[in-house]
């Protein structure tokens, strides 16, 4: 599509999603530009973390529009979309016990050539490098997150889901996510993070959507955060 | 010692070999259910069916096409896998996310059908198949034949290929986090159905490649995998779903067990294998080397 009017990396509209018998997510439409980070925040079951496994192809039923760079998504199997160059790193982590932290590590394929190579990863996460024959959870939370950031920004992916990467981690921990994020971004990834804590996301992102009940009700760019925490707070709960 | 046991070192080394031999094919069998159900989710009770059909198939290839038993040790697991990739395809795909029985009750439909037709086509009294390392060596205490040497070494050394290539090697971490969590290994741009369908190959093969290797020892007979499975099954209860190693080192353990129990009390020979797999689900009802799941 050569007339594209923006440079969207993901054009989200109109996205159903279905768990079995219950529709959970009702019309979900958003937009992640180049280069940008952007949060979908919102309580509890809003459809955040459901929205994530719709765009990587997780849930299977799922129907609307997922575009990446313009190729629609909505009817690939989730290897196939992972293949074009989208990573997912899970809420639970999915850290494999089964398997070693190299093992881990070096588990997801190398997708695109440009992934970081395995002497960065160990630079932004010197701990994994310490623990490279551990099994895998046997880490702490905090190293279990960073591996489990670590090992998808090998692939040559360039755009990242983050489903709550500092839920349930120290602050030390939580600002080192910050940290790489932010240096992410510098690299040219493109970032949808999933986030209940909006102060932490609110340091990182460029823009936040709001969900509630399986779709988008407000966009708040992060300049105006300040002026809007009020709002943010009546949406969250908090 | 012997004297003192009651027991002449003959009896006592030949039960240690039929053994043995026994416990080599337990653990080829163990070993392709426990990754067959790992990645699957399927108990496969065809897994005897498929082994007879890998004796049969070398049996086929011999008289019918006079290919010679080397060529069929190669042939037969593959032309047998090659059935079970169908089958995978056909019907086994359907059932992954329904319950256990479900692949249970088609497995256990499936190797009913295949054992009929067998047994319509060769009758079930069993058809020679003929020993290609006649001979043996006395080793002083014992006589041992070449063919049996040969079951106990070329199982061994597949088993432990096996556990090589899944603990050891990228593939087999593929397979790993695949059994542990599929959905994500996808997400991470696997072809995990293609994945599950040779996985399945690959279990169904080692089960007929069982069956090759026992067609000289035994006579091949369209029962001969559903005398077998019943205690291959008690084996993998008792070994746990967990380890790979864990199959291998009980299938052979047991068939030891069950040699020596023929040597020193041979009325339980038959039933010593429940009688382990009573006591460890008491025990440890996850199997000696199983973890919950």
């Amino acid at each position: 599509m050569a007339d594209r009017a923006s440079d969207a990396e993901l054009e989200v509209a109109g996205l159903h999603g279905h768990y079995g018998e219950s529709h959970v997510l009702h019309g979900m439409a958003f937009e992640v530009r180049k280069g940008e980070v952007v949060t979908l925040l919102g309580r509890n079951g809003a459809g955040k973390t459901t929205t994530l496994k719709a765009v990587m192809g997780i849930l299977r039923s799922r129907s609307g529009s997922v575009r990446f760079r313009g190729a629609e998504l909505i009817a690939e199997p989730s290897n196939r979309i992972a293949r074009m160059g989208i990573a997912f790193c899970p809420e639970e982590r999915g850290i494999f016990a089964s398997l070693n932290v190299y093992e881990n590590l070096m588990l997801p394929p190398e997708v695109k050539p440009g992934g970081l190579p395995l002497d960065e990863i160990y630079k932004l996460f010197p701990n994994l490098k310490e623990r490279l024959g551990s099994q895998g959870t046997k880490l702490s939370g905090g190293e279990q997150q960073m591996l489990a950031i670590g090992r998808i920004l090998r692939t040559g992916a360039t755009l990242l889901l983050l489903d709550e990467p500092t839920e349930g981690l120290a602050p030390v921990i939580v600002q080192q996510i910050g940290a790489t994020i932010r240096l992410l971004k510098e690299r040219g990834f493109t970032v949808l993070l999933v986030e209940q804590n909006f102060r932490f996301a609110s340091t990182v992102a460029d823009r936040h959507y709001v969900v509630e009940h399986g779709r988008v009700v407000d966009m708040i760019p992060n300049a105006a955060v300040g002026e809007n925490v009020a709002k943010i707070e009546a949406y969250l709960g908090v | 010692m012997f004297e003192l046991l009651g027991v002449p070192p003959q009896a006592l080394f030949g039960q240690l070999l039929l053994g043995l031999i026994n416990g080599a094919f337990y653990a080829m069998m163990s070993l392709g259910l426990a990754v067959i159900f790992g990645l699957l989710n399927v108990i496969n009770f065809t897994h005897g069916a498929q082994y007879m059909m890998g004796a049969f198939c070398a049996w086929m290839l011999l008289e019918w096409a006079g290919i010679p038993y080397w060529g069929a040790l190669v042939l037969a697991p593959v032309i047998v896998g090659l059935t079970g990739i169908v089958l995978e395809r056909l019907f086994l795909r359907r059932l992954y996310h329904l319950d256990h029985l479900y692949g249970l009750l088609l497995t256990f439909g499936l190797s009913l059908i295949v054992e009929g037709l067998f047994r319509r086509e060769f009758g079930s009294s069993g058809l020679p198949y003929g020993n290609p390392m006649p001979g043996g060596t006395n080793l002083g205490f014992m006589f041992l034949p070449h063919y049996r040497a040969w079951i106990i070494v070329f199982s061994l050394a597949i088993c432990l290929a096996t556990w090589f290539v899944i603990e050891r090697t990228k593939l087999g971490s593929y397979l790993r986090a695949a059994t542990e969590r599929p959905e994500l290994v996808q997400a991470f741009g696997i072809n995990v159905p293609r994945m599950i369908t040779l996985t399945y190959g690959f279990g169904v093969g080692l089960a007929a490649l069982a069956g090759v290797l026992a067609a000289p020892a035994y006579n091949v007979s369209p029962v001969m995998g559903s005398n077998l499975i019943i205690v291959v099954f008690a084996v993998v209860v008792i070994g746990g779903m967990g380890s790979i190693m864990g199959s291998i080192v009980t299938g052979f353990a047991l068939g030891i067990v069950e040699g020596l129990t023929k040597v020193f009390y041979p009325e339980a020979s038959s039933t010593v294998i429940f009688i382990v797999m009573a006591i460890v689900l008491l025990l440890r009802p996850a199997g000696l080397f199983g973890t919950q799941r």
